[in-house]
């Protein structure tokens, strides 16, 4: 198996490991790491493919994508940890408790 | 004049920097003029490609395919068209929500927590939001489109946790953890698009596809990222709690715009970028997809006891007729011109759908969240008994947009409805006519659940709220606009011969 292989299989595999965590997982800290994991495979993916000449040549657009793409990640997972840490503070919870029905308020 | 589309986006960007860094009590008047001003420069955008036709602006001199463009057509106009109005009314209803901070607690009698969201927090995120759907509509390049989704959700969210009651923040952390996987699930389809096309333009991608497995790939990943955010069944399980819980303003523009925004990303996607890829089978499959979706919210939304739950579960019903738009804009398998072609009934009446509903939904959700502030936060529908007679315009709001809702004339839902039918019958899919006939009598039960207790006699001892009329008048004004819009249909028409330029 050729480099650009190993990197795309292992790209794939991190993005769809990432995205069962994201639905199976209960506990939120595992969720926000789970969408950490499959942001991960997708950059994975993009710098794998600005490499994929094989001569060491990079295609600058999939790299710009990437550097977006984690400046996107940190804000969103700074978000998410933010909202964590407040439900967790007044509710004790640390998993996403279905409370639709009654108003806690 | 090119220029004006990107002011389109720069106005409302500036105007949250402005209304972020400004500490006065001033600042929702500031908001409001900074929302003014945004809606003006659309409208000068939507003049311009009326005028002139398609426009396109490569930022920073940078065109495609290694630049990103950024694109005004009659679709995107289109939108931009329907934001700036209802983004307007809604500011208004905003500005008399939004009170300062020493003139009150908050309208719905919170205690403000220390270094949580204060009501002044909603200017800067919502003209972030406004900045991020003009983006969207106005942009042409896949990626920078992913960008604008990601501003759009965080922005969304931070919206509905302004509300600091307990479940709000548990249903924007579920609304925001969806909407990340909607989004990387696209930015994942985008990747293999670039990989397989090498172009992230959508107009260039659109005449470098072909089909075969990168392209179907591709479009699986982000259909299924885009439906999970416009909240299509079975993916809807986030919108009622996040669109329920939110301050009322905020319900409003979730679920009149936001979910607009991902809704005409994909249509641009299955309608221009993949024209010849799409399968008539997989087009059938979503329009299945949608009419489920209209029978089950409506279900959930005649079950519910909670007024904004209603109206939310009602939206979930409302993304299901936009759904139909997908088999029923397709032509019909004997049409000349293939899949590339458009049934102009189906792609007119889903287009009407999306701003007749932008428009109803919007008025719905600001005359019940005015409904519940009167009552002082009573959000069970038993206990509303009487409201018809303590405030008539909200009550009248309320049943215009519910005319709408339902499909009756005039109004805009009407015409959206008898278009699907037309082609419906042009397309020889009679299944969907009795989708819409179905979907239109389950919505009449959810809304005269509603109104039957408008009339009913108030109890004796209840204390009303007095309201204010900047929480009267503008969800009367969107639900007049909703009502009427089959009146101006022509007018409508126009703007929508321009839509379809780009797909014709």
């Amino acid at each position: 198996m050729s480099q650009f292989t190993v990197y795309l299989v292992t790209s794939i595999a991190l993005f769809t490991m990432g995205l069962w965590g994201m639905i199976a997982l209960p506990h939120l800290l595992r969720k926000i790491l789970a969408f950490n994991v499959m942001g991960i495979g997708i950059f994975l993916f993009l710098v794998n493919l600005a490499g994929r000449a094989g001569d060491g040549s990079m295609d600058n657009v999939p790299l710009a994508m990437v550097l977006t793409g984690i400046v996107v990640a940190v804000s969103a997972t700074a978000f998410m940890l933010a909202i964590m840490r407040r439900i967790h503070a007044e509710t004790g919870a640390i998993t996403l408790v279905d409370d639709d029905e009654e108003d806690a308020s | 004049m090119s220029q004006l589309i990107v002011l389109a986006v720069w106005v409302p960007l500036a105007g949250a920097v402005l209304t972020f860094l400004l500490r006065s009590r001033h600042v929702r008047t500031v908001g409001l003029i900074a929302s003014v001003a945004s809606a003006l420069v659309a409208n000068g955008v939507v003049w311009h490609v009326w005028q002139e036709g398609e426009q396109r602006y490569a930022v920073g001199g940078w065109g495609a395919p290694l630049g990103i463009d950024l694109l005004a057509d009659g679709l995107s106009v289109f939108m931009l068209a329907m934001t700036a109005l209802v983004g307007v009314l809604v500011s208004w209803y905003a500005w008399g929500y939004f009170t300062p901070a020493e003139e009150s607690v908050d309208v719905s009698g919170n205690r403000r927590l220390p270094g949580w969201a204060e009501p002044d927090s909603f200017w800067p995120t919502w003209l972030l939001l406004w900045a991020a759907l003009n983006i969207i509509f106005l942009t042409s390049d896949m990626f920078n489109a992913y960008v604008g989704l990601e501003i759009m959700s965080l922005a969304a969210v931070a919206l509905v946790l302004l509300s600091r009651k307990r479940v709000a923040m548990t249903a924007g952390l579920r609304y925001l953890l969806a909407s990340l996987m909607g989004s990387l699930s696209y930015l994942m389809g985008v990747a293999m698009l670039y990989a397989a096309f090498g172009t992230l333009d959508m107009t260039l991608l659109g005449q470098r596809m072909e089909p075969g497995w990168p392209a179907w790939t591709a479009l699986g990943l982000v259909t299924v990222g885009l439906m999970l955010k416009s909240a299509i069944f079975p993916l809807h399980f986030w919108l009622p709690p996040a669109h329920a819980n939110a301050p009322t303003p905020v319900s409003a523009i979730l679920s009149a715009l936001v979910i607009k925004a991902s809704f005409y990303l994909l249509l641009r996607l299955w309608f221009e970028v993949f024209p010849d890829v799409k399968t008539l089978a997989a087009s059938e499959m979503l329009g299945a997809i949608g009419a489920i979706a209209i029978l089950w919210g409506s279900v959930q939304a005649i079950r519910q006891s909670r007024l904004k739950l209603l109206v939310a579960y009602s939206t979930v019903a409302q993304v299901g007729y936009l759904f139909l738009m997908i088999p029923l804009a397709t032509p019909a398998p004997g049409d000349a011109g293939g899949l590339l072609s458009l049934n102009v009934f189906g792609w007119d009446g889903g287009m009407y759908q999306v701003i007749s509903h932008a428009f109803a939904k919007a008025a719905m959700f600001l005359a019940a969240g005015t409904i519940i502030y009167a009552l002082n936060d009573v959000d069970d529908i038993q206990d509303m008994a009487g409201f018809a007679s303590k405030l008539p315009i909200t009550t009248s709001a309320f049943a215009l947009a519910s005319v709408s809702l339902m499909g009756l004339p005039p109004s805009g839902g009407f015409v959206a409805k008898w278009l699907f039918m037309m082609a419906s019958i042009q397309n020889q899919q009679w299944w969907w006519s009795a989708v819409l006939i179905v979907g239109g009598l389950l919505t009449a039960i959810y809304v005269f659940k509603v109104l039957a207790k408008a009339f009913r006699p108030a109890p004796e001892g209840r204390t009303w709220r007095r309201v204010p009329l900047s929480l009267e008048l503008p969800a009367l004004g969107l639900s007049l606009i909703a009502f009427l819009m089959g009146v101006f249909a022509a007018t409508v028409y126009q703007l929508l011969e321009i839509g379809r330029g780009p797909f014709l």
